[in-house]
């Protein structure tokens, strides 16, 4: 297990769990995650995949009735399970801070720009910062001028409402380095946005982890972007992971079917007018978990073994892994 | 699995709740009592004893079971006459929330659907009804078609209207920008269908709730009319009449006066637990997890 | 093959929406469609490709027949809806049909699938009860469900089956043309995938037009015949799709391809994205509405209103089309 002690997030066995100890509605089903300083890794799956849930376990911000529980989930080397309430709470917004999908659901609609930077400076400011207002306000020019806002003191006294959704999610972005985060948590932050404001916001994203060594669990759905932004993949489904690796070595050769099957449906990956191979089949339920492999009722390469036997998590050559009896070989 | 039906994940979700089953239960029991007033109370409601005047309930000295309750200024048998009162008091509640109901679906559906000059004009109307305070208002109309039971339910009737109208007319702005909406549109579907056929039913869910609200505030209206003098006429054993015509037995003879108003209490508090557990089981959002 | 007039035919569509003037506000007109022209032929999927605020969703209005356009004419088999009477629509508007965008708003959650495809039958009165339902069994077959989903409310489907619930009934009618509004945008990959395949079998077997309405050009790229780029109310580009993907001509194109990610993209830094965002639809500007996010706008672009400019099968609305990338 060398190689591991310097990433700056490890994550060992963690579950999550809905519905009632009788009847356990897994959500995230033994995951595995490591990300190390400055690294994007993205978390690729479909809806139902646990992939949100994950992220918001890292941050503390599973509620009760859920039921959380992990070997070790580790930011920087201390263990969180193991912190106090307020400690965990300290953490949020400062070491780690997470954005989301919809700025404008995000952003309280109530108060202007400069009131929302303002507090955040106020709670995950340094000390300097804490103590004077005058300092939060020069932070808070500077942060926005960081996020490529043009105007920016005009754009302190604006409602999030007179934003648009890609100056929003800027703003967002700006709200969340306040605290100067060592990992950067990005829930598809793009996926609410047009096309050309996409590209801008994810170029954004990787300027600022360039300038500030800054690590980035970026969760999405759509291939492409993990392919052209991320260091690493995960892809993960019905609550487990099927395969880890970088990109793009990960799309170049996937070992996992499902891997593959999300490539082939994927409009782009084959030539234009080109129909596209899908998945027969629905995810399965939270409560319908078939016995061996998550996959196996809709896999065309699917076998005895794999109806019997879930697999586990096997090691292949560097940081790639992949969860299947039958890996696919490299073509 | 079989996916459940639609009125089976209501009940589960509505059974949740014990107040809701009770108001429930106490619902049903009165609807039994009420229709089956004449099996059940042991004497008419408007016959005189006049040897049993101001007879005293059975737990007090003086009482006997015949008379359980007890007799009024006139030896009419007071639990009889309650009974009788609850087929009135429903009666009462049906008719005036059924007129106001229909008549503020409409209402609300053309104002909502039409918007403009419609939705101006109605809405206005009813600002004005809601400006009036609305006992003032029932005693009004009632002043203008003459006293009686039936033009009380009239005026009760047109006292909740502006209510439902609000109601209505807000869901319908909701459902009608909605994207099935369009979709029947774009299958050919005039306005009256539109509204009637489609847009009506999804909005039935709060309106549901604000009619069981609205048969208490009717039994209530209708107790205060008669406690007027203006509802319901003497010998009909209507509640709020039978509690005017006790006031000046408060102090020698209570129960004269609690009988009749524990009947409202409980009545009003029964449609009261029902309707709360109807909007709680109704609204997705206020629904408890499954534990 | 194209013998004939087209299916929809487009000419300087417009559609403008006024505010209410009041004595303390400027009369302002929202030109959310400003002179749109394109054909569909039939069998033949034409997709309109922009992003928010462009006007693709007044355009599905205006098709659709639910809205009036401003100016302009429209025409569905040769004969002009725009101008015509509330008699001459409803005659016409079995021919066209619509998928909507959001699955999970389509279809009305108090009736069964049943029901919900008998429903434009019922409201034409076509057939009876009995051969309605036949011909609602039939649908249901023919987009991949089966005869029990026939009593069944649609809340109890998957995304992906709520919207071929949606695109079988937009069928019922046999539309000659079906426009449907990001009809995959809110669904999964490879729930996308196949509800895309599903679209174009249909069109093979029932030689429906689509009028498709898109945002992710790669998208678009597997299903289109033409494409019509948009922005700002206005078409700036338009053609077939080979043409228009193979030398975009349109520096807004040629920005909306480089922003899109694509799996064979290795580094994002390595394209020339857009700054800035699109400008407000009620600003009256003169000249192109797409100079202030140009790379290569020049004095004349913030006076002249860009001509339509033709190179072979494909029109450009810009200054210097003609130029050499």
């Amino acid at each position: 297990m060398s190689g591991k002690c310097d990433a700056l997030v490890e994550i060992r066995d963690l579950r999550v769990d809905f519905g009632t100890p009788a009847l356990p509605l897994p959500a995230v089903d033994g995951i595995d995650l490591s990300i190390g300083a400055g690294e994007i890794v993205a978390l690729v799956g479909e809806s139902g995949s646990g992939k949100s849930v994950t992220a918001l376990a890292l941050m503390g911000l599973v509620d009760v009735p859920a039921r959380v529980a992990a070997q070790r989930i580790a930011f920087a080397g201390r263990d969180l399970l193991q912190m106090r309430a307020a400690e965990r709470r300290a953490l949020a917004g400062r070491g780690i801070a997470m954005i989301f999908q919809d700025p404008h659901a995000s952003l309280d609609p109530c108060y202007t720009v400069g009131n929302q930077l303002d507090e955040a400076l106020r709670f995950h400011g340094n000390a300097q910062e804490r103590a004077s207002k005058t300092v939060r306000r020069e932070r808070s020019l500077a942060l926005l001028g960081e996020v490529e806002i043009a105007d920016a003191a005009a754009r302190l006294r604006s409602y999030p409402h007179q934003l648009s959704g890609g100056m929003a999610q800027r703003v967002m972005i700006a709200i969340a380095l306040a605290g100067r985060p060592r990992l950067l948590i990005a829930d598809e932050p793009t996926t609410a946005l047009d096309v050309t404001v996409q590209a801008q916001v994810l170029a954004l994203l990787m300027r600022v982890r360039d300038e500030r060594a800054m690590a980035i669990l970026l969760i999405t759905h759509d291939l492409a972007v993990v392919a052209e932004t991320a260091d690493r993949a995960v892809v993960m489904y019905a609550g487990q992971v099927m395969e880890t690796g970088t990109v793009p070595a990960l799309f170049d050769a996937p070992r996992h079917p499902y891997t593959r099957a999300l490539l082939d449906a994927s409009p782009g990956h084959g030539a234009a007018r080109e129909r596209l191979r899908t998945i027969p089949g629905v995810v399965p339920g939270a409560a319908h978990r078939p016995p061996g492999c998550l996959l196996a009722p809709r896999c065309a390469f699917a076998a005895e073994r794999c109806t019997a036997e879930r697999p586990a998590m096997r090691r292949i050559a560097g940081q790639a892994s992949v969860r299947c009896h039958f890996a696919l070989t490299a073509e | 699995m079989v996916p459940a039906s639609r009125l089976a994940e209501f009940w589960r979700a509505f059974a949740q709740s014990r107040g809701a089953l009770t108001g429930l239960a106490l619902v049903v029991a009165l609807v039994a009592l009420a229709l089956g007033a004449d099996v059940v109370a042991p004497h008419s409601p408007i016959e005189q004893f006049r040897d049993f005047t101001l007879a005293p309930p059975f737990w007090d000295n003086g009482g006997s079971l015949r008379f359980a309750l007890g007799t009024d200024a006139v030896g009419r048998d007071i639990l009889s006459r309650l009974i009788h009162g609850t087929r009135l008091s429903l009666l009462i509640g049906t008719i005036s929330v059924s007129i106001s109901l229909t008549l503020g679906c409409i209402l609300g559906l053309f104002a909502g659907y039409f918007r403009g000059l419609v939705d101006t004009a109605i809405m206005r109307l009813m600002d004005v009804m809601l400006a009036l305070p609305s006992l003032l208002l029932a005693i009004a109309v009632v002043a203008i078609l003459g006293p009686g039971l039936i033009n009380a339910m009239y005026a009760i009737a047109i006292v909740l209207l502006p209510h439902y109208v609000r109601l209505m007319r807000a869901a319908v702005i909701a459902e009608a920008g909605r994207e099935y909406v369009t979709s029947s549109r774009i299958a050919g579907a005039g306005a009256l269908r539109l509204m009637f056929s489609t847009i009506l039913p999804n909005c039935a869910a709060p309106l549901i709730v604000q009619a069981t609200l609205g048969f208490s505030n009717a039994i209530l209206d209708a107790a205060a009319l008669g406690f007027l003098g203006l509802g319901a006429q003497p010998p009909t054993p209507e509640w709020g009449a039978m509690l005017a015509s006790a006031l000046e037995f408060i102090q020698r003879a209570p129960w004269v006066v609690t009988s009749p108003g524990l009947a409202i209490l409980v009545t009003v508090l029964a449609f009261n637990l029902t309707g709360d557990g109807l909007r709680d089981a109704l609204d997705p959002k206020l629904r408890r997890s499954a534990a | 093959m194209n013998a004939g007039p087209p299916l929809l035919e487009a000419r300087e569509l417009a559609r403008h929406y006024r505010f209410p003037g009041g004595p303390l506000k400027r009369r302002d007109a929202v030109r959310a469609l400003d002179g749109v022209s394109f054909t569909l032929r039939e069998g033949r999927t034409l997709a309109v490709v922009g992003e928010s605020g462009c006007g693709k969703s007044t355009l599905a209005r205006q098709v659709t027949m639910i809205e009036t356009p401003t100016s302009g004419t429209l025409l569905l088999d040769g004969r002009d809806v725009a101008h015509a009477d509330a008699a001459l629509r409803r005659k016409l508007r079995p021919q066209v049909q619509m998928v909507f965008q959001n699955p999970y708003a389509s279809l009305n959650p108090r009736r069964t699938v049943g029901a919900l495809l008998e429903e434009p039958l019922v409201i034409q009165r076509r057939g009876s009860a009995a051969q309605r339902r036949e011909a609602a069994l039939a649908m249901l077959a023919r987009v991949g469900l089966r005869p029990e989903h026939y009593a069944r409310y649609p809340h109890m489907f998957s995304g992906g089956q709520r919207q071929r619930i949606a695109v079988a009934r937009a069928l019922m009618l046999n539309p000659r043309l079906v426009v449907a509004d990001e009809p995959i945008a809110a669904l999964d990959v490879s729930t996308q995938a196949q509800v895309l395949n599903l679209l174009a079998d249909l069109q093979q077997q029932l030689r429906v037009a689509y009028l498709f309405i898109a945002h992710d050009l790669q998208v678009v790229r597997l299903i289109a015949d033409d494409v019509m780029v948009m922005y700002l109310g206005k078409a700036v580009e338009q053609g077939p799709a080979d043409a228009i993907f193979g030398d975009p001509r349109h520096p807004y194109t040629q920005a909306l391809l480089a922003s899109t990610p694509s799996l064979a993209r290795r580094r994002a830094n390595a394209r020339a994205i857009p700054p800035g965002e699109a400008a407000s639809l009620t600003a009256a500007l003169a000249g192109c509405a797409f100079r202030s996010r140009c790379p290569r706008a020049i004095a004349r672009c913030a006076v002249e209103a860009p001509p339509v400019v033709t190179i072979g099968a494909v029109r450009v609305a810009c200054i210097r089309a003609s130029e050499p990338a």
